[in-house]
């Protein structure tokens, strides 16, 4: 074969992001109920604990039962590393993709939430679509595909600041804690941080947003940004918002940064969080 | 002995209660989110008859996921959405008769004013729990506005034993998101007292 192109039809694209539509929403992340069982054995607070409790009896329940373990599944992101070494064939990516979602979601019996225009008609488009698709063209010959199904509760408590080289990590920190305090519980805590910094103002929204495909309790690889990650971890859940947003210790179950090469003058930073049970799944073809 | 209260709510029932008790619903719930409150303010203006009496009535600020078989509708899942999107309606909700508003995250001053001068408690549903909410309800009753979408329409449910639910709200001024956001703000001036 030597450097000829692998073909991969899109079908097969198609039938992996049904199938992950509906896999993600049903299973909790094993990252996050670990983070969940931990939390259970190491919340003070006896209302926090009750609601822990509860939470991941209604994960087991989705998981045993294939139902979605949150009503809000979403609008559905799918993240395509696409190997450079691939030639898709048997149609379009984005109509794979869109198939997958229409299909997943009505086969899945999941949520349909999304409208055609934000402002004006605001009219269901009735199976999800339009997925939300971003494409890395990546060496290889391989394609790497994550769902993650984004619900409204907790993005709408997102929030990005363009800070400058002179807020330093303490602005960085302040910027996240704020964010955090101020969402209170309208993204169903425990939530998972992601943290973008650096960029531009578009880029820093998508690292933030990629932060929170890594499994809670994995660590960025940069030993600086690690340590900013377990700090922050430990100031927020300092803030004694808790689970349900009752009080409690356990207000995050994890912080994930991501960060990038940004220009002299800026420090941009956002934030976008996940509720407890943050679906996303992935697979490599 | 779990504590349940039956609709149509009465003024009673909602005097009873303050911030932290924990309470199941037995009877008739209405969803409402965002479409379904606006619609009610339209047809208010317009001075046209609603569809439900909301007098002494449980809303709930949740998106269903319901199915239609043979039988009718069947719900499958069912859990609270953010519910200080609604806090535009709280003068309008109040005067409907409405009595408890179920939801998540709390809502702010309009709500504990009309709480106080309507006789109104907020009570919050477990968020995120959705397959475990949803035993709590036995039957749809009906559904109004459906061309609204499935999420957005307003779902008559009849509940078994809903909850349980938290009092996060009452009649007398008091939230417990607000003494939580307090200590909150607090904290944050502790860590970055500079700032």
């Amino acid at each position: 074969m030597g450097n000829a192109m692998r073909e991969l039809d899109v079908s097969k694209i198609a039938r992996a992001v049904r199938h992950m539509c509906i896999s993600a929403n049903c299973n909790v992340p094993a990252g996050s109920i670990a983070a969940l069982e931990r939390a259970l054995e190491t919340e003070e607070s006896s209302v926090g604990k009750e609601v822990l409790a509860r939470i991941l009896e209604n994960h087991r329940i989705a998981r045993e039962e294939c139902l979605a373990a949150c009503q809000d599944t979403g609008v559905a992101l799918v993240f395509v590393e696409l190997g450079q070494d691939v030639k898709l064939v048997g149609g379009e990516l984005y109509d794979a993709i869109n198939k997958g979602v229409r299909e997943g979601y009505a086969d899945g019996y999941l949520r349909k939430s999304v409208v055609t225009d934000p402002v004006f008609e605001r009219v269901n488009t009735g199976d999800n679509t339009p997925a939300f698709i971003y494409v890395d063209i990546v060496p290889g010959r391989d394609v790497k595909i994550t769902v993650a199904a984004k619900g409204g509760g907790a993005e709408n408590m997102s929030g990005l600041r363009m800070l400058t080289p002179a807020a330093g990590v303490e602005g960085v920190k302040q910027f996240v804690i704020e964010q955090v305090a101020k969402a209170g519980p309208n993204p169903c805590p425990p939530i998972v941080v992601g943290v973008g910094i650096g960029g531009t103002f578009d880029r820093v929204a998508l690292l933030a947003k990629k932060a929170l495909l890594r499994p809670v309790g994995s660590h960025n690889s940069h030993p600086m940004y690690s340590k900013l990650e377990a700090e922050l971890l430990e100031e927020i859940n300092k803030l004694g918002i808790g689970p349900q947003g009752f009080g409690g210790r356990t207000t995050a179950l994890g912080v994930n940064i991501e960060f990038a090469p940004c220009h002299i003058a800026s420090l941009p930073v956002a934030v976008n969080l996940n509720c407890h049970v943050g679906p996303h799944e992935s697979v490599t073809l | 002995m779990d504590k349940v209260l039956e609709t149509p709510l009465t003024a009673d029932d909602i005097n009873g209660l303050k911030i932290g008790d924990v309470v199941y619903l037995k009877g008739i719930i209405c969803t409402s989110r965002d479409m379904a409150h606006l619609t009610i303010k339209d047809k208010l203006e317009k001075s046209e008859a609603l569809p439900v009496d909301f007098h002494g009535a449980a809303v709930f600020h949740a998106g269903p996921v319901v199915t239609k078989n043979d039988a009718g509708w069947e719900l499958r899942v069912i859990g609270p959405t953010s519910s200080i999107r609604m806090e535009p309606y709280a003068e309008m909700v109040g005067k409907l008769g409405v009595k408890a508003i179920i939801g998540k995250g709390g809502m702010r001053e309009s709500s504990l004013r009309a709480f106080q001068k309507y006789g109104q408690v907020y009570l919050q549903a477990a968020p995120g729990c959705a397959a475990l909410l949803a035993d709590g309800i036995e039957a749809i009753q009906e559904v109004h506005w459906f061309d609204l979408g499935m999420p957005e329409a307003l779902w008559v449910l009849k509940a078994k034993k809903f909850g349980p639910l938290v009092v996060a709200m009452d009649s007398r001024g008091n939230s417990m998101y607000e003494d939580i956001r307090t200590k909150a703000v607090k904290m944050i001036d502790t860590l970055y007292r500079s700032a």
